[in-house]
């Protein structure tokens, strides 16, 4: 093809790769982060206090509708501002891990309110504490049918990660765009990148799907 | 300087910058509209090798980052002799992207049109093409037009990654604001919120609207 260099692309390769650790990495903590923090958005849009669930939804309605590249340069550009120096990798997962609560809250709040009320009616019965009801009889039920929409965040957050770049953490788009500089070649490193990425998202959504299928036949759900 | 200060000296090039991703926004749009529905029904074609072809398309586009496929279309497409000015492959990047993900609505839309729609159009002896046009689409159309508000919203987003091959829209208006004044939480906040409005009391208040007229004209308001 056109003058795609072999040599070249095996001697970049090592270098994508330990990129795509980073990558990999960095998708991984900030869908740790979203995971908690969502679930912590979620649950605050459900107390009864009606100004934390009011200010709580229109965060997250503003986080979700803004670009996410914007955000992690306003996380990063805005803390040296006041005084607070973030690194990249911190600013990048506060904004990635922020961004993704926002969308993983909603997954939630799907999941939450398809909880039939008998059953929080059961638990009131049986005398149950909140934390006790919400633990032990609600979240079991309401995470299978969010499992769907988690695993497509997690292949969201994956192939958002290249704008990390644009604040300097090393990962697999920031580490293409140096080879290019460095040798004016782009051809083969954001090619590889492409297919790098495609040899994860596929099948890691193939298997998000296996395993949606395996803990709703564990739950008896069909 | 204050807010107000910074407002009136920069405020004409965030202006300028909200202009050009409005209109990039517009453009992606509706290239998105014409690759889904494209995409969409070649995805359901008889035929294996355009099914294949829509099928590799959408996956191709839906595997990787937006930010991969645009510096894609950036720098190595003119190795191929295809060169496209930054403005244009902005718009087509994202346009392309999105198109992916609204072929998957498209096809999703088409399928829950029900059964006996299909089969009154073939009673009615009607062609493959008129069936599609008169009596599927349209009924798809309005399954289908809930989840472009969110992708139109989505596609907002993705324009602002077009400021990283220097197309002047608003995320880049205000990254060399920032670069100059150094009043970040100005600039950016300033951007964040005019993305916010912009989706929230544009996109979302016009696609109702569109929803409204789709039912009225087909007798369901």
């Amino acid at each position: 093809m056109f003058d795609w260099r072999w040599d070249f692309t095996f001697e970049i390769l090592p270098r994508l790769i330990v990129a795509t650790g980073n990558t990999l990495l960095a998708a991984g903590l900030g869908y740790a982060i979203a995971v908690v923090l969502g679930l912590v958005f979620a649950l605050a849009q459900r107390t009864p206090f009606r100004p934390l669930t009011m200010v709580v939804r229109e965060a997250v309605e503003f986080i979700r509708s803004t670009p996410l590249v914007l955000q992690i340069f306003f996380v990063f550009y805005v803390g040296p501002q006041f005084g607070i120096r973030l690194s990249p990798w911190t600013a990048g997962m506060i904004a990635i891990g922020l961004h993704y609560a926002a969308y993983l809250s909603e997954v939630y709040r799907g999941g939450l309110e398809s909880v039939p009320k008998g059953q929080w009616e059961a638990a009131k019965s049986l005398n149950l504490s909140t934390a006790r009801t919400y633990f032990r009889v609600i979240l079991p039920q309401a995470l299978p049918p969010s499992l769907a929409g988690m695993g497509n965040y997690l292949v969201g957050i994956f192939k958002d990660t290249p704008m990390l770049s644009v604040i300097g953490v090393a990962e697999l788009m920031h580490t293409a765009n140096a080879i290019g500089s460095e040798t004016y070649r782009f051809l083969e490193p954001f090619t590889l990148v492409g297919i790098i990425f495609l040899c994860i998202s596929l099948p890691t959504a193939a298997l998000i799907r296996v395993f949606e299928t395996w803990v709703r036949r564990k739950l008896g759900l069909g | 300087m204050s807010y107000f200060e910074f407002l009136g000296q920069y405020g004409d090039r965030i202006a300028s910058g909200t202009l050009i991703t409005m209109a990039l926004t517009v453009l992606s749009a509706l290239l998105a509209v014409a690759i889904a529905v494209a995409a969409g029904l070649m995805r359901m074609a008889p035929n294996m090798a355009v099914r294949g072809f829509a099928t590799v398309y959408i996956e191709i586009f839906r595997g990787t980052s937006l930010l991969v496929q645009l510096y894609w279309i950036f720098f190595v497409l003119p190795l191929f002799g295809i060169t496209l000015e930054k403005f244009t492959a902005g718009f087509v990047a994202v346009g392309m992207n999105l198109g992916a993900y609204g072929a998957e609505l498209v096809r999703g839309a088409i399928l829950s049109v029900p059964k006996g729609q299909w089969e009154a159009a073939l009673a009615l002896n009607m062609s493959p093409a008129k069936r599609m046009i008169r009596v599927i689409l349209p009924q798809a159309v309005l399954i289908m037009l809930p989840s472009w508000g969110n992708l139109l919203i989505e596609l907002l987003k993705g324009t602002a990654l077009v400021a990283l091959i220097s197309v002047a829209d608003l995320m880049f208006q205000v990254k060399q604001i920032n670069g100059t004044t150094f009043m970040s939480a100005e600039s950016f906040g300033t951007a964040l919120i005019i993305y916010y409005v912009l989706a929230r009391f544009m996109i979302t208040p016009f696609m109702r609207w569109l929803e409204r007229v789709m039912m009225r004209k087909m007798g369901r308001a």
